[in-house]
């Protein structure tokens, strides 16, 4: 039941004390006149209500999360206390510089950190998720060309693996996508690149938007021979951190030739989702491009005070103030924790378990591109399956609903047709693993004896499958009284 | 060092041998030699979870939290009920990811959809969506939302929050639309060179209500100015404001947008917070981003769902309408958990202790010699006076009192919220008059 249709006439929280100035009531013209009618409801109903609305969720500490290209690990504690303290949450945007030395400590500690971990020279954090990051990078990238007089580089190469919003970001910083097949091995086709790339259209291209490793859990071999390419025909690179999860410590992307990044700290750096945000996408990019960043970057002052500075050529404001603040509080607290070798250990552990669990599937389901050896992620492909009983990926994702796994992203990448992308994480244990897999076999088994029974999948919770057509087809946005 | 990965190392090892691979080396040879890192990653060892705690509250005592704060433009000091912070800090509630397995995302999903239905509510407007990342980008995406072939030219205000004008600059700069800004005029939007920007080129018409001087505009004559040419007319609110003060709705909005930080979250250095988007039913499938919708299963239960996916990236790629995936559901969270614990009684009388306080402090820096620029305004205004602004927010500072946002040398931009009682302004006052 809705808060709304828990409401009931007079009831309500005494939250503030009584006016002790004159009372001041606006102009007829401008006067509210009939109330929005919010809820009213004692603060018990209000409490009883977030627990039932809780208990019908599942968050990734409540268990297994293996969504794939999302980097669901586990959420520390400590990060949300240090994003809670008082010295954080009470300050005002808007403070002179040198009441919130503080906030800008945890802002150049943190690009500190990113930099390194990345290759990387300067960072903004004013992007508040991965793709207003994306956004951010590709703004960069025009304000570049446009500096260089190149207004002709308007095109800007996408692989057809690449994540949705990365055609969708480039059309809105003003460009014009080119789709880029993978070749066999899921990779990107280099020759296809070089041949775009040395034709006419050469001279049009802004860049390249990459994942390294990529949707389909493979690292690019080919990756410097690719950012070669671009950068001959005078192009920029743009590495899409979403699977940063796999190399921390391992490879950067300053290294394989990237311009510039954006990272998800709600995914790689432990920040929770919160069930779709907010996140953080800060953005890095190489000294070339730190002239153009947007917002304000805090740099040391012979002071010895730390300062907030627009950088010179800056592109402007991707939002207002500095970003999502805490975010960057939790993430850092967790670099903290972590340290250097900490940070290598997560990735190896990511892609550990991943390998782990490829290994004890790869029997039973197919493999996309047939890889022996994963990164973070790996790819199913239940083409066959379907084919053979009629038990479709999202078959076996909702009958995993009923083992109270969270499942695999379903149906991406688009070039593997029935798609389970599995990313296990670092933060599960091996029980948690062999449990798991456990399932996954169960469920092959069962498409085969009692395909039925999928189908009907799931029906241990709050609700079954539910109508996502008429949802659509007759739009109910919003509760209305009757 | 401390670390998340529960396996210890015998563990990780046998796993490793499980998976048929002989070292980490080998699990690490799709990776190329030659951009392989040879070094350890140049950062601090780890630590443990307390020595981490005192380090980030070393950090944090570096920052002054002041006890008494009158600066707003864009980010507002006001009272957080305790069931915000007892509801966000459900574990379910924050580590879910965004909702895309609706069977067991009821609970995030229906609190969305009572934040929609609270955001309709407030702004009288017919759909809202499940929010973006803050007022500013909101502004973005609402221009963005209002292009349409033969109209590309957004002409607005600039009474608007100047963040708010950057950030749509830079929104213009990506998509190329044009970009037309109108001057204000004692605090106020000038009706004549905004009737002077607007031609059949234009898209939409900003606004921001209360305006960032904290006044009140003639919303209604500049929403008919905009529709005049058939552009749309968006309003940026102070969602706070909308206990006392009418709705976009009501002067004719046909695009409601705002930053939701007052509604119960935190300064926080300037975010997260969240921005809400709301239209008119004529315009809902141009919005940008996640929305809920309500259905039923098999079996006719009621349920809910991510609806109107069409216009999405992950469908649309390069057609849709937004790049934007997340949206800032935790949030929205807090906002619907605030608007359930104020009621609208209770957001009303937030709204007015809020605007009487400040009106009460106008007029007690008016008895000072302060020329109070603004008229009717919210519970923001604009002083001006000789007195060098600096040295009136020094002495406010020495005392642990946030002044007012200087705008230059002698004029300032103040504000009040229910936080502030009757005693904190007369000790400001007091303050005021001793440096004057």
């Amino acid at each position: 039941m809705l808060i709304y249709e828990k409401s009931r006439k007079g009831r309500g929280c005494q939250l503030l004390p009584k006016c002790d100035v004159e009372e001041y009531t606006p102009d007829k013209a401008h006067l509210r006149e009939e109330a929005p009618k919010l809820p009213q409801v004692s603060e018990v109903d209000i409490s009883r209500h977030y627990s039932e609305l809780s208990r019908k969720a599942h968050g990734v500490n409540d268990g297994f999360y293996p969504l794939g290209s999302c980097t669901m690990k586990y959420n520390p504690r400590v990060n949300e206390k240090t994003a809670a303290l008082a010295g954080f949450t009470a300050i005002h945007p808007l403070q002179p510089e040198h009441t919130v030395q503080g906030c800008l400590q945890v802002l150049e500690e943190g690009e500190k950190a990113l930099n390194e971990i990345t290759g990387m020279d300067a960072f903004t954090f004013q992007p508040a998720a991965g793709a207003h990051g994306e956004f951010t990078g590709l703004l960069l990238i025009k304000a570049y060309h446009l500096a260089n007089g190149d207004t002709q580089r308007t095109k800007i190469i996408v692989p057809d693996s690449a994540h949705g919003t990365n055609p969708a970001s480039a059309v809105m910083a003003g460009m014009s996508v080119i789709n880029v097949d993978s070749d066999q091995s899921g990779c990107v086709d280099v020759d296809k690149l070089r041949q775009l790339c040395e034709s006419e259209e050469g001279k049009e291209i802004a860049g390249l938007m990459l994942t390294n490793p990529n949707t389909a859990g493979l690292f690019d071999p080919n990756i410097l021979e690719i950012t070669d390419i671009i950068h001959s025909c005078g192009g920029q690179v743009y590495y899409d951190g979403a699977n940063l999860n796999a190399i921390m410590g391992i490879a950067r992307p300053g290294d394989m030739g990237f311009d510039c990044v954006h990272l998800n700290l709600h995914k790689t750096f432990s920040t929770p989702h919160g069930g779709g945000g907010p996140g953080a996408g800060p953005v890095g990019c190489k000294e070339h491009l730190a002239g153009f960043l947007p917002g304000k970057v805090v740099r040391k002052g012979e002071d010895g005070a730390l300062h907030l500075v627009k950088p010179e050529k800056s592109l402007g404001e991707m939002k207002n103030f500095y970003g999502n603040f805490l975010v960057v509080v939790k993430a850092l607290t967790y670099i903290k924790t972590l340290g250097a070798e900490g940070i290598r250990n997560a990735s190896e552990n990511a892609v550990l378990n991943a390998n782990y669990m490829m290994a004890k599937l790869r029997d039973k389901y197919d493999i996309a591109f047939d890889t022996k050896i994963c990164m973070h992620e790996f790819v199913m492909d239940l083409s066959r399956l379907l084919k053979e009983t009629g038990v479709s990926a999202m078959d076996i994702a909702k009958g995993l609903l009923d083992h109270g796994i969270h499942p695999p992203t379903m149906y991406f990448p688009l070039t593997v047709h029935e798609a389970l992308m599995v990313e296990p994480t670092e933060t599960e244990s091996r029980e948690t693993l062999d449990w798991a897999i456990d399932v996954f076999l169960s469920l092959y088994e069962k498409a085969y004896s009692d395909p039925e029974a999928l189908h009907r999948a799931p029906e241990t919770t709050p609700v079954g499958r539910l109508d996502e057509v008429g949802a659509a087809r007759h739009p109910v946005l919003r509760f209305t009284e009757e | 060092m401390g670390t998340y990965v529960p396996d210890t190392r015998e563990e990780q090892l046998e796993l490793l041998k499980e998976a048929g691979l002989s070292s980490m080396d080998e699990m690490f040879s799709m990776v190329p030699d030659n951009v392989r890192l040879k070094e350890k990653l140049n950062l601090p060892d780890g630590m443990s979870e307390m020595e981490v705690l005192k380090e980030m509250e070393k950090t944090a005592s570096k920052n002054t939290a002041f006890r008494s704060i009158f600066r707003g433009a864009g980010a507002y000091n006001h009272y957080i009920p305790s069931m915000v912070e007892s509801v966000l800090s459900k574990e379910t509630l924050q580590t879910a990811y965004t909702p895309y397995q609706a069977e067991i995302s009821q609970g995030v999903l229906q609190s969305i959809f009572e934040y929609q239905t609270g955001i309709c509510e407030l702004t009288g407007m017919d759909v809202s969506n499940a929010s973006v990342y803050d007022g500013a980008t909101a502004a973005g995406e609402a221009v963005a939302m209002c292009r349409e072939r033969k109209k590309n030219k957004a002409v607005v205000s600039e009474a608007v929050d100047p963040g708010v004008i950057e950030t749509v600059r830079t929104y213009c700069y990506g998509n190329e639309m044009e970009l037309v800004t109108v001057p204000a005029k004692d605090c106020r939007t000038d009706m004549d060179a905004l009737k002077e920007a607007l031609d059949d080129s234009t898209a939409c018409v900003l606004i921001q209500h209360p305006n960032y001087y904290g006044n009140l505009e003639d919303a209604a004559k500049i929403g008919e100015a905009a529709h005049d040419v058939k552009a749309k007319f968006i309003m940026s609110v102070n969602p706070f404001s909308l206990g006392l003060i009418k709705s976009p709705a009501e002067y004719g909005a046909d695009v409601a947008i705002g930053d939701g930080q007052p509604l119960g979250l935190p300064l926080a250095f300037g975010g997260p917070y969240l921005g809400f988007m709301a239209s008119t039913d004529a315009m809902k499938r141009k919005l940008p981003g996640r929305i809920v919708g309500q259905t039923v299963d098999g079996e006719g239960k009621k349920g809910y769902v991510l609806t109107l996916q069409a216009r999405e990236q992950h469908i649309r790629r390069e057609k849709a309408s937004s790049n934007i995936c997340s949206n800032q559901a935790l949030c929205a969270l807090a906002v619907g958990v605030y608007l359930s614990s104020m009621g609208s009684e209770g957001l009303k009388q937030a709204a007015s202790l809020s605007a009487s306080k400040a009106h009460y402090m106008a007029g007690e820096l008016s008895g000072l010699g302060f020329k109070v620029i603004s008229d009717d305004f919210f519970n923001e205004f604009v002083t001006e006076s000789d007195k060098d602004t600096a040295v009136i927010l020094e002495a406010l500072e020495e005392k642990g009192i946030l002044g007012g946002l200087p705008l230059d040398k002698n004029r300032i931009l103040w504000c009040c919220t229910e936080m502030n009682s009757k005693e904190d302004i007369d000790e400001a006052i007091e303050i005021i008059k001793e440096v004057c």
